[in-house]
C-alpha cells in the first residue's frame, strides 16, 4: 500500500509534493494507535464498563489480573460478537480495551472488522453480550454479580411455578388426618353409647331375675339396693 | 377479720361440705371428669401459661426496659403478684369442683358475673387466638420448599423486574403483608375473604376440635406433645444459635442492665401486666382444670412449681430468641458494610480488600477529606448493630418478620422454619386448651345446651360457631381487627376480673373459711405470706395496674399502623386514627366482660327483690350418687316393705 502511494504521488506531483503527503501518511500510520485510542475512552458513547470481582468471587483461589487475562478477555469478547453476528469475523483487535484500574475495572470499545475506525453500536453489544453471559462469565469462573458489564442488567431467572403449590399438598395431608381423627372420634363415641345401652339391658335383666328371685323364694336381700348403678346415664356420663 | 366480711347467707347450701367432698374422694367416681395422673394436670397448666407472649412479647420487654435490670421488677411481682392469684384460683377451684360460673354462683349468687366475665372474655380471646393459630400453619405449610417463598421478591407481571412494593420493604414484610394477610391500607376496607386463610383457619379449629371434643380426656392426651414439644425446639434452636456468628451480640443486648430503667414507672407497670396476663389468670381456665384434681391435692406446691416453670420459660425462650436475633442483626451489619465498602471500592476504583471492616472508618473519614462532595453523593447507608438489634421485635413482628428472616440466612432453612412453627403452634395449641375449657364449661354450668348433648356436640358446635365468627380475622382487615380485640378485649377486663375474684374470695367468701379449706385439702393452713398477699398486696397491685392501665388508654387517641404501599414513609407502618364507629366496638369488647359483674349483680338483685323467692338462692344441689343412696335410705326407712321393681325410680 505504501509503495502505490509513492508512486502515485511522485506521478501526481512532483518530489516535494510526493514526500509531503508520504510524511503526511508515515504520521498516520504512528497516529492509528492514537486514533484507536480516542475510540475508546472513559465514557465512551459505544462502550461499555467492565467492572471485576475477583476476591469476592473466588476468595483464596483468586488469580491475578495481568495481561494475560485481558487477552483473554479480548478474546472471550470477540468469540461473543462472532457468535452473535454470524457472518462477520471478528478479532482481537477488534476489541479495544482501555482505562484499566487496580479495583480491576475496565472500558472496551468494538470496532467493527471491515472498518477500524467505525464502533459497533452499543445496543449490537449488549445483544451479542447477553447472548453469551453465561460463557463469559464461566470463561473466566466468575458470575453475573462478579463480572459486571455496567448497563447491561442480568436477565432474571423465570420463577418456577409448580403445578400445584406445595404448601396445599402439605394442607391436603393435614386436613386428611384431621378428618380421619374426627370420624375415628365419632365412631368410637357410637360404639361406647351402643356398649353402654346394651350392658345396661343386660344388667337391668339379672335385677329383674334377681328382684323376682328374692321376692318367689321368700328371702329378703339384706342391705339397701343401691339404685345408683342402674339410674340414668345422668351419673355415668362425661 | 370477721369486721370485714360481708354476710353470706346459705353458703354452706351452696358448696359442698368436707364431708361430702372426702365421700367424693374415696367412694365414688362422681360425674365430675378426672386427671388420670399429676403429669397430666401439671402440663396442661404449663401449656396454659406458657404461651405466645413468653416467646414474643417478654424477650421484647426484657431488652426494652433495661435488658437484666427487667428481672428485678418481674421476679418481685412474680412472687407478689402472680403465685398468689395464681395459689388462689387453684385452691378455690379444687375446693368447689366446678367451672368458673359454678364457683362464683357458689360463693354468692350476686357474683355470677365474675363467671360470665370469666366466660366473655374466654370467648374473645379464643377468637383471634386461633387466627394465630392459622398464620402459623400458614407458614408451617409453607416451610415445606426448598427456597422459602419469604427468601426472595417475587418477578413482576412483565418480569422485567421485582414487584415494587416488595423491592421498596423487603421480602419477608412483602410475604407476610401481602401473601399471607393481604392486608388492606385501612381498617374500613374489608378487603373480602382470603381464600387461603380461611382454609388454614378451618384446619386449626378442627385441629383445635379433635383435641377438646372429650374435655380433658382428650386434652390430658394432646399435652404429653403440646407442653413438651416447645422446650426441646427451644433448645435445639439455643444450640443451633449459639453455633452462629454473632448470636452473643443479641444475648448481651438483651441481658445488660441498665438500672435507670427502674426509675421508670412504666417498667414495673409492664411488668406487672406480664405477669399477669403470662399467667392467665381470671380466663376461668386454671379455675376449670383445678376443679378435676383429687380434693387433697397439693395446690400450694403447684403454684409455686408453675411460677417457677412459667418464670424460668420466659427468660430461657428471650435468651434463645435473642441469639436469633443477634445473629441477623449482625448478618444485617455484616451486609450493610460491606455494601458500603464495595460502593466506596467501586467509586473510587481502588483495589478489593483494600478496605475492610477494620479500616472502614478510616478509609471513610480520609476519603472524606479529599472528596467530599463524592462521599456526600454516595448517600451512604449507617450502620449501626443497636439498631438492627432493636428492631420490630415485638409481636406477630417478630414471629413472622424478624424471625423468619434469620432463618432465611442459616443453612438448611426448611428445617429451622418446620420446627419454629411447630413450637409456636403448640405453644398456642396448649393456651388455646385452656381458652375453650374457659368458654366451654361455663356454657355447660349455664344450661346453655341441652343435658342430652354429648361432649363432643357440645365442643363442636362451640368451635364451628368460633369459626365462623372467627372470619373477621382472616378478611384483608383481619390483622386491624386482630389487635383491636387484643389491646381490648384482653387487657382492661381481665384486670378487673382479677381484682373482683380477690374481694370475691377474701372479703365474701370469707379468708377465714378459705383457710380452713386449705388446711383440709393439704393439710396446714397457709402462712402469713399467702395471708398478707391475698388481703392487702396483690389486690393493690391490682387495683394500680388497672387504674394506670385505664388512665393510659382512655387518654391516648385510639392508633392503629397500617401496612400502606401509597403512604410516603413506606415501609414504615402509618400510623392511622380508628374511624368513630370503632369505639362501639371497643365498648363491647372491654366493656361487656368488665361490666358483667356489677351487672349480673344488679340483675340478681332486682329478680330476688320482685320475685321473692328464696328457692332462687339454692344452686343445684351436688348431684352426687351418694346424695341419692342417701335420700332412698331415708325413703326406705319410711316405707320398708313396699318391693321395688328393677325400673322403679
Amino acid at each position: 500500500m505504501i509503495s502505490y502511494v509513492f508512486w502515485g504521488s511522485l506521478a501526481l506531483s512532483g518530489i516535494k509534493e510526493g514526500m509531503l503527503v508520504w510524511i503526511l501518511f508515515l504520521l498516520c500510520q504512528v497516529g492509528a494507535p492514537a486514533l484507536a485510542q480516542d475510540l475508546c475512552q472513559r465514557d465512551a458513547p459505544n462502550g461499555y464498563k467492565v467492572r471485576i470481582s475477583l476476591k469476592t468471587a473466588l476468595g483464596e483461589d483468586a488469580y491475578e489480573w495481568n495481561q494475560s487475562e485481558m487477552f483473554f478477555f479480548q478474546a472471550t469478547m470477540a468469540f461473543a460478537m462472532r457468535r452473535h453476528f454470524q457472518m462477520e469475523t471478528y478479532n482481537v483487535d477488534n476489541i479495544i480495551l482501555c482505562v484499566q484500574t487496580s479495583r480491576v475495572s475496565f472500558w472496551f470499545v468494538v470496532t467493527s472488522p471491515d472498518n477500524t475506525t467505525m464502533l459497533i453500536p452499543k445496543a449490537d453489544v449488549e445483544k451479542a453480550v447477553r447472548m453469551s453471559r453465561h460463557r463469559i462469565n464461566n470463561a473466566f469462573l466468575l458470575s453475573d454479580r462478579t463480572l459486571e458489564f455496567l448497563g447491561i442488567y442480568p436477565t432474571l431467572a423465570a420463577p418456577v411455578n409448580p403445578d400445584t403449590p406445595p404448601w396445599l399438598i402439605v394442607f391436603g395431608v393435614v386436613i386428611g388426618a384431621v378428618c380421619v381423627g374426627i370420624i375415628a372420634l365419632l365412631i368410637s363415641s357410637l360404639l361406647q353409647k351402643r356398649r353402654k345401652e346394651k350392658g345396661m339391658t343386660e344388667d337391668g335383666q339379672d335385677e329383674e331375675d334377681m328382684q323376682v328371685k328374692g321376692v318367689e323364694n321368700g328371702i329378703n336381700l339384706d342391705g339397701t339396693y343401691n339404685r345408683g348403678f342402674t339410674d340414668d346415664d345422668r351419673f355415668t356420663k362425661l | 377479720m370477721r369486721c370485714l366480711q360481708v354476710s353470706n347467707q346459705d353458703l354452706e347450701e351452696r358448696i359442698p361440705s368436707y364431708e361430702e367432698l372426702e365421700k367424693l374422694e374415696n367412694e365414688e367416681a362422681g360425674d365430675r371428669p378426672k386427671w388420670d395422673n399429676k403429669a397430666q394436670y401439671m402440663l396442661t397448666i404449663v401449656g396454659f401459661c406458657v404461651g405466645l407472649g413468653n416467646v414474643w412479647r417478654f424477650p421484647y420487654l426484657c431488652q426494652s426496659h433495661g435488658g437484666g435490670a427487667f428481672m428485678i421488677p418481674f421476679l418481685i411481682l412474680l412472687v407478689l403478684e402472680g403465685v398468689p392469684l395464681l395459689h388462689l384460683e387453684f385452691a378455690i377451684g379444687q375446693r368447689l369442683r366446678k367451672g368458673s360460673v359454678g364457683v362464683w354462683s357458689a360463693i354468692h349468687p350476686y357474683l355470677t358475673g365474675i363467671g360470665i366475665g370469666s366466660m366473655c372474655v374466654s370467648f374473645l380471646v379464643s377468637l383471634y387466638y386461633n387466627t394465630i393459630m392459622a398464620w402459623v400453619m400458614w407458614y408451617f405449610f409453607n416451610s415445606f420448599q426448598e427456597t422459602l417463598p419469604w427468601s426472595q421478591c417475587p418477578v413482576n407481571a412483565n418480569m422485567t423486574g421485582l414487584v415494587s412494593e416488595c423491592e421498596r420493604s423487603s421480602p419477608v414484610d412483602y410475604y407476610w403483608y401481602r401473601e399471607t394477610l393481604n392486608t388492606t391500607p385501612d381498617i374500613d376496607n374489608t378487603g373480602g375473604l382470603q381464600w387461603w386463610m380461611v382454609l388454614c383457619h378451618v384446619s386449626a379449629w378442627a385441629l383445635l376440635f379433635i383435641c377438646i371434643s372429650r374435655g380433658i380426656e382428650t386434652t390430658g392426651k394432646a399435652v404429653y406433645i403440646t407442653s413438651t414439644l416447645p422446650y426441646a425446639v427451644l433448645t435445639i434452636f439455643l444450640i443451633r444459635g449459639l453455633t452462629l456468628k454473632g448470636s452473643l451480640n443479641g444475648v448481651k443486648f438483651l441481658f445488660t442492665p441498665d438500672m435507670n430503667e427502674l426509675m421508670n414507672p412504666t417498667t414495673w407497670l409492664d411488668a406487672g401486666a406480664q405477669v399477669f396476663y403470662s399467667f392467665s389468670l381470671a380466663f376461668g381456665g386454671l379455675l376449670s382444670f383445678s376443679s378435676y384434681n383429687s380434693v387433697h391435692n397439693n395446690c400450694e406446691q403447684d403454684a409455686v412449681i408453675i411460677s417457677i416453670v412459667n418464670g424460668a420459660t420466659a427468660v430461657y425462650a428471650a435468651t434463645v430468641i435473642y441469639t436469633i436475633i443477634g445473629f441477623r442483626a449482625t448478618e444485617k451489619f455484616d451486609d450493610c458494610i460491606s455494601g458500603n465498602i464495595l460502593t466506596l471500592l467501586n467509586t473510587f476504583d481502588l483495589p478489593e480488600g483494600n478496605v475492610t471492616e477494620n479500616n472502614y472508618d478510616q478509609v471513610l473519614h480520609s476519603l472524606n477529606g479529599t472528596y467530599p462532595e463524592v462521599i456526600q453523593g454516595l448517600n451512604l447507608k449507617t450502620c449501626d448493630l443497636n439498631s438492627f438489634l432493636s428492631e420490630g421485635v415485638e409481636g406477630t413482628g417478630l414471629a413472622f418478620i424478624v424471625f423468619t428472616e434469620a432463618i432465611t440466612k442459616m443453612p438448611v432453612s426448611p428445617v429451622w422454619s418446620v420446627l419454629f412453627f411447630i413450637m409456636l403452634f403448640c405453644l398456642g395449641l396448649s393456651s388455646m386448651f385452656g381458652n375453650i375449657e374457659g368458654v366451654l364449661v361455663p356454657l355447660q354450668d349455664l344450661g346453655v345446651f341441652p343435658k342430652s348433648w354429648p361432649k363432643e356436640a357440645i365442643a363442636g358446635t362451640t368451635c364451628v360457631l368460633c369459626c365462623l365468627v372467627g372470619l373477621i380475622f382472616v378478611q384483608g382487615s383481619g390483622n386491624y381487627w386482630l389487635s383491636l380485640f387484643d389491646s381490648y378485649g384482653g387487657s382492661i377486663p381481665l384486670l378487673i376480673i382479677a381484682f373482683c375474684e380477690m374481694v370475691g374470695v377474701v372479703y365474701l367468701y370469707g379468708i377465714d373459711r378459705f383457710n380452713d379449706d386449705i388446711e383440709f385439702m393439704i393439710g396446714h393452713k397457709p402462712n402469713l405470706f399467702w395471708q398478707i398477699t391475698w388481703r392487702f398486696v396483690s389486690p393493690a397491685i391490682m387495683f394500680v395496674i388497672f387504674v394506670f392501665y385505664f388512665i393510659t388508654k382512655v387518654q391516648e387517641t385510639p392508633m392503629y399502623k397500617a401496612w400502606n404501599p401509597e403512604s410516603e414513609n413506606f415501609p414504615t407502618l402509618e400510623e392511622k386514627e380508628y374511624p368513630s364507629w370503632i369505639f362501639a366496638i371497643i365498648f363491647i369488647l372491654a366493656g361487656i366482660p368488665g361490666l358483667s359483674v356489677p351487672l349480673t349483680a344488679i340483675y340478681k338483685c332486682l329478680r330476688n327483690r320482685c320475685c321473692k323467692k328464696d328457692n332462687e338462692f339454692k344452686q343445684d344441689d351436688l348431684n352426687t350418687i351418694a346424695k341419692q343412696v342417701h335420700l332412698t335410705d331415708e325413703a326406705t326407712k319410711n316405707k320398708p316393705d313396699i318391693p321395688e321393681t328393677a325400673d322403679g325410680r
